[in-house]
């Protein structure tokens, strides 16, 4: 079975588990400059760079993808969101782009290997699975940088891409199943993505399965280029994508309705793993495991959710969390919308049949 | 806003559309780029459903047109809501266009043309970027042009689409719409050929729509638009029930079949329905009645610019349109009594309708950006008249009288709020810092005050506020009291002054605030809807309030448990010159380059980090422009020694005893208390107290420091005499920031060799900024340490025996504020775990222990730490 069958049918199962946030751990192991830099000739300070851990000090990547693992998680997403040359430009590492990506699913495939030959020891069969990150980037397609020239951008769609493409064909070649493409605040962006993905897919002669998922900006329910969850679904929905979903934005309290939304609408796989709760006054997530967990098991009840995680703030305690509150929940059943021409500017449009 | 569009027929508008609209193509000819956004505004205001875009005109480059137009109407929300179809008969402007196309749109069009092969090719392509398609009615051999022919395309292209994986819901057929009534008499079944094609295409090819331009239609009868407005209307009639589900149309330039002049309609039936042999001649006769009589149909498509001025104003602001912006607040101008009514009236209704929209999520930032340009145009129009009238002496609309209350000597925010009221007509009694209670009840009541306004930064003055309502209160005063400034919340205006006060009591967020709330309490009939607006509101906080479950606390004795472990790998060495060092004259040109300038921003209400704020694209060009003018103001300040930066740094033996320090300074020991969080911590997180950063086995080293930036009055004092109120609030911001630089450049010093602990360490100033070095250096009065009232026992120990001022020549006001106020004070903690943090609430055991080791009554320490207790 293809990586995209096997995650449908054991989601077609149960609820299953994503991880949590990759930052918020690695902070917590105050690693110095010297951590970050390794061996590695560089000429800007990488402290901050946590992309390049994989190749640094993989030690702390793999630890923090076990803690998932042994929490719970199904999926375990690589530790890349940055790891594109646009965003490694500020480390002065984009020589490094495709040994980061490529590491860091070795990393997350050899322990997704483990833990699921372990399960198989115990007689259990249970698939785990690795999803390559990618981040939006810093740049946006569709906002000018400058309010006196509304017509700028300070990046085109091939350029971008590109930034992509490079990015996902190291991930695929390290060994992920999926890709993901989180924390979307532009949708032009992801439709760059989209674009390489399936480039990257015509020059494999393989299926790779997307996974999409949209970070909103205020609480109306729109993203930073304007668009409104459902907007966001017509505009990508031509990607495929094994799950669509949304992530980081707020705690699960203020996601609840955009979920909702999104969930009555999607004819694939809703993946939603949104921050632990909103950062107090000094930047940091006290919501505690339980809190979270218990908001999320709302969504189960609700038949919302196929497959749930964290983002900013959240450890494999608030997985672990996530996982002994919805285990019995039955998995969202797929919705099954009419076939009409779904198109969308800003906002959504449907032309019925 | 959000209503989603479900349709059964959908309008794609044709203005945007160089070969359909001259007026549209003579505009981006001449690159007038934001005309020609106004014309997609008004396609979408008048109802088009998706606005179809096409830049085929030979001398233009097409593709460079057509980016160009896309990422415009990209930044315009009001017309990027709607989906846009891209249209050009060159592939490579579509695929150019596609990729500055958000959201799903369409594109118009493929075709069949140049082969199967091709076609697929680009569908495909379509495919990958997320569009729909408009397949025309087009093959190797032509254009479809019988009822056959069309079916027969269609038909292919339909199997050939599905067949290659291509969702059949995303192809609209455009099977041609030719032009009628051209006397020719093969175009007679033009009309009806397209129609009875619409009827089997829609049954052969389940999903797909169909569309068609329908200016084609009516060519003949071009200039005499009732004429093809009839005939448009006429074909859509009997089109849409067929199975046209689409089409290209002028939105605003539809009749509704019923109101058409019934003998009109006829005529053109005749015609489109091909019904009689004279239908042509008869139609043609009959439009000569119609030639010349073009109603006011323009004027509505523009209807807003007929409106009453104040409503054009209002209009243009909340939809962000800056085209007439100037020539209608001139004519407002010209209508009002005096210039500032046009800022007070329509241009403050505008924003205001702006801020509540933003508030409530349902404008985002991109229309606001657009607001606030339109505003900022308006404004500065209207400015070089309110100023020329200012010098008239015009009597203003409210006096408020405006004070930083006793204890507390910060006043850059007052100030700025100060300017924006004087700016929108108000007169301000200003009693400046520090002022007592009687004053400002005295000043208020004397001069018959319409309000007063308190503003305050430091912790204690929210007491001393509370402290002035209750006053208030005594007297049976009525009048309206403001709050203000950095510490003070809505929260706290709540539950704390407005009870005491029966009079309104109203928390100002900001300077941009202040002028809608000023305005509204001076006006006989906003004023009491404000008032129980607000009164409604803080009740709801209280009960909310009273309500809600607060985030446990753990016990004082289980805080304590959970401390931070001390690691003796981290402490650091003893200091190479222990004791007090004073600096009487750091050079301020050392200074400079350390400044931390986001802060500087902030003070001035422009929210982002620096460098970035200046290439903000709301705030950038102010904050450059701000910018400016403190590098200027730097320049003089070091070139002519404006001010003196000193400093006292001590540096000395401690030990600690549970949360205590106790100091070894000036041959005797002092006792530091400190204060420990008590909320309930998550699995691996400590609850945090300063001395856990102290090693509890043995000697330890501390520190503390003062800086002041003295010099500043008699620059003050100047630019008071020139009225310059901007230079004064520019200084003033400017000696705060050389103060936190100068703590800044402080504290590096000493890590490197006063204490010496870290000689080697080289940071940039960004480093700095985000303080990654070892240390920290918690003021009293911030989070880490929130007991101000520490101050003078941090001042006792740098003075010195016998010393006649403060360290660093800062002295403290009975609210433990700084004087001069451009002034940091702190301690020095030098282990590597130390780090900020923030105590927040404390329960009632830790405030009764805390009062003990402090020395004082419950009372007492209650009043100090009430920001910190429930």
């Amino acid at each position: 079975m293809s990586a995209r069958e096997r995650l449908k049918t054991a989601a077609g199962e149960r609820i299953l588990l994503t991880d949590g946030a990759f930052g918020t751990e690695i902070q917590n192991r105050k690693l110095t400059e010297a951590d970050y830099r390794g061996a590695l000739d560089l000429s800007r300070d990488q402290k901050g760079n946590n992309d390049i851990l994989a190749l640094t000090r993989p030690d702390v990547v793999d630890a923090i993808t076990r803690a998932y693992l042994e929490a719970g998680s199904d999926i375990v997403s690589t530790n890349t969101f940055s790891a594109n040359r646009i965003s490694q430009a500020d480390y002065a590492a984009e020589a490094l782009v495709g040994d980061i990506n490529r590491a860091s699913a070795r990393i997350a495939r050899a322990a997704a290997n483990d833990y699921e030959a372990k399960d198989a020891k115990n007689g259990i069969g249970r698939p785990r699975f690795v999803a390559g990150a990618i981040g939006p980037t810093n740049k946006t397609l569709s906002l000018s940088p400058d309010v006196n020239d509304p017509g700028f951008r300070e990046i085109d769609f091939d350029e971008l891409k590109a930034v992509y493409r490079e990015q996902i064909d190291a991930l695929l070649e390290g060994g992920a199943d999926f890709i993901l493409i989180e924390t979307i605040f532009d949708t032009l962006n992801a439709k760059a993505g989209i674009m390489a993905a399936k480039d990257a897919a015509a020059a494999l002669g393989r299926d790779v399965p997307l996974m999409i998922s949209m970070t909103l900006t205020d609480l109306s329910g729109r993203n930073l280029s304007g668009h409104t969850v459902e907007a966001f679904w017509h505009a990508v929905r031509h990607a495929d994508a094994v799950t669509i979903g949304l992530n980081c934005s707020f705690g699960a309290q203020q996601l609840r309705p955009h979920v909702q939304a999104l969930s009555g609408i999607a004819d694939t796989l809703i993946m939603a793993y949104p921050n632990a709760g909103l950062p107090n006054e000094l930047g940091e997530y006290d919501e505690l495991p339980e809190q979270t967990a218990a908001l999320l098991k709302e969504w189960a009840e609700a038949g919302w959710v196929n497959i749930i995680g964290g983002c900013c703030g959240s450890t494999p305690a608030h997985i672990a969390a996530m996982a002994k509150a919805v285990a019995g929940y039955a998995p969202r059943r797929i919705a099954t919308p009419a076939r009409v021409t779904r198109l969308a500017g800003l906002e959504p449009m449907i032309l019925a049949a | 806003m959000t209503t989603q569009q479900r349709a059964t027929f959908v309008n794609i508008g044709e203005r945007t559309n160089v070969t359909g609209s001259a007026k549209f193509k003579k505009l981006v000819m001449a690159g007038d780029y934001p005309a020609a956004v106004e014309v997609a505004r008004q396609q979408v205001e008048n109802g088009a459903q998706v606005i179809d875009v096409n830049m085929d005109e030979g001398l233009l480059d097409a593709e460079l047109a057509m980016t160009t137009f896309l990422k415009l109407i990209a930044a315009e929300p009001d017309i990027a809501r709607v989906p846009v179809m891209v249209d050009s008969s060159k592939w490579a402007v579509i695929e150019a266009g596609l990729k500055c196309v958000s959201g799903k749109p369409i594109v118009n069009s493929i075709s069949m043309k140049e082969g199967e092969a091709e076609f697929l090719r680009l569908a495909r392509k379509v495919r990958d970027y997320g569009a729909a398609v408009v397949v025309m009615a087009f093959d190797e051999t032509g254009q479809a042009d019988t009822q056959a022919r069309k079916v027969e395309i269609c038909s292919r292209a339909y199997d050939l689409l599905v067949a290659d994986g291509f969702p059949p819901e995303d192809i609209i057929f455009d099977p041609n719409i030719f032009a009628v009534a051209t006397g020719i008499d093969e175009h007679r079944t033009y009309a009806v050929d397209f129609i009875e094609a619409c009827k089997v295409i829609r049954q052969r090819c389940p999903s797909a729509h169909i569309s068609g331009g329908l200016s084609n239609l009516s060519f003949s009868f071009r200039g005499n638009e009732p004429v093809r407005r009839a005939m448009h209307s006429v074909f859509l009639y009997h089109a849409i029930p067929a199975g046209l589900d689409m089409a290209i149309v002028n939105a605003g330039q539809l009749d509704v079949y019923d109101t058409i002049d019934p003998v009109l309609r006829e005529a053109c039936e005749d015609v489109i329905l091909d019904r009689r042999e004279d239908a042509t001649e008869r139609l043609v006769t009959l439009a000569e009645n119609y030639l010349g009589s073009d109603p006011a149909r323009e004027k509505e498509a523009a209807e807003w610019r007929g409106w009453p001025v104040a409503r054009r104003l209002e209009h243009a602001l909340v939809k962000g349109i800056d085209a007439h912006v100037v020539e209608d607040t001139e004519e407002a101008r010209q209508e009002a009594a005096r210039p500032i009514e046009v800022i007070e009236g329509p241009l403050m209704d505008g924003m205001n309708v702006v801020g509540d929209l933003f508030g409530a999520g349902k404008m985002f930032l991109p229309q606001v950006v657009k607001s606030a340009r339109v505003m900022k145009k308006a404004v500065a129009h209207l400015l070089p008249y309110i100023e020329a009238e200012k010098d008239e002496g015009a009597k203003g609309k409210g006096r408020v009288v405006m004070a930083t209350v006793k204890g507390d000597v910060h006043d850059i925010g007052k100030n700025i709020v100060g300017v924006v009221l004087q700016c929108n007509g108000f007169e301000i009694i200003d009693l400046g810092v520090m002022v007592p209670w009687q004053d400002i009840l005295k000043a208020a009541n004397e001069n018959d005050a319409d309000m007063i306004g308190l503003s305050g930064l430091i912790t204690p003055s929210l007491d001393e506020m509370v402290t002035v309502a209750e006053e208030m209160q005594r007297e049976k005063m009525a009048m309206p009291l403001l709050i203000g400034g950095a510490t003070t919340s809505r929260v706290h205006t709540a539950l704390r002054i407005d009870p005491a006060y029966d009079g309104p009591v109203i928390h100002v967020l900001d300077a941009s605030r202040a002028v809608g709330v000023a305005a509204s309490l001076v006006s006989d009939t906003q004023k009491a809807p404000l008032v129980a607006r607000t009164a409604e509101d803080y009740e709801a906080v209280r009960i909310a309030r009273a309500n809600k479950g607060q985030s446990e606390l753990a016990t004082l004795e289980e805080a304590r448990a959970n401390a931070l472990a001390y690691d003796p790998a981290g402490k650091a060495p003893p200091p190479q010159r222990p004791g007090v060092h004073h600096f009487n004259d750091w050079p301020l040109r050392e200074l400079r380059d350390s400044i931390d300038w986001t802060p500087f921003f902030r003070a001035w209400e422009l929210a982002g980090t620096y460098p970035g704020i200046l290439d903000d694209p709301i705030i950038g060009e102010s904050a450059r422009s701000l910018f400016a003018d403190a590098q200027t103001m730097l320049d003089r300040i070091i070139a002519e020694h404006w001010l003196t930066a000193r400093a006292s740094v001590g540096l000395w033996r401690c030990r600690r005893e549970g949360d205590d320090v106790h100091v070894l300074a000036r041959n005797e020991e002092t006792q530091l208390p400190f204060l420990r969080q008590q909320v309930k911590k998550r699995e691996g997180r400590a609850n945090m107290c300063l001395a856990d950063f102290i090693d509890p086995n043995g000697e330890d080293w501390i520190g503390g420091f003062a800086v002041g930036i003295h010099g500043i009055e008699p620059h003050l004092e100047r630019f008071k005499a020139q009225n310059d109120v901007y230079s004064d609030i520019l200084l003033k911001a400017l000696a705060d920031r050389l103060a936190e630089s100068f703590a800044e450049t402080l504290h590096a010093h000493v890590r490197h060799s006063t204490w010496g602990y870290a000689p080697d360490e080289h940071f940039t100033n960004a480093d700095l900024i985000r303080e990654t070095y070892v240390g920290i250096r918690p003021a009293p009065g911030y989070p880490a340490c929130p007991d101000h009232s520490l101050k003078p026992i941090l001042f006792d120990m740098l003075a010195g025996e016998g010393a006649n001022e403060g360290p660093a020549g800062v002295s403290l006001t009975e609210s433990f504020a700084m004087l001069p106020t451009a002034a940091v004070s702190g301690f020095y903690f030098a282990h590597r775990d130390s780090d900020y943090f923030g105590v927040a609430r404390i329960g009632p055991d830790q405030l009764e222990d805390y009062a003990i080791r402090r020395g004082v009554s419950l009372e007492q320490a209650t009043r100090w730490l009430r920001p910190n207790l429930d």
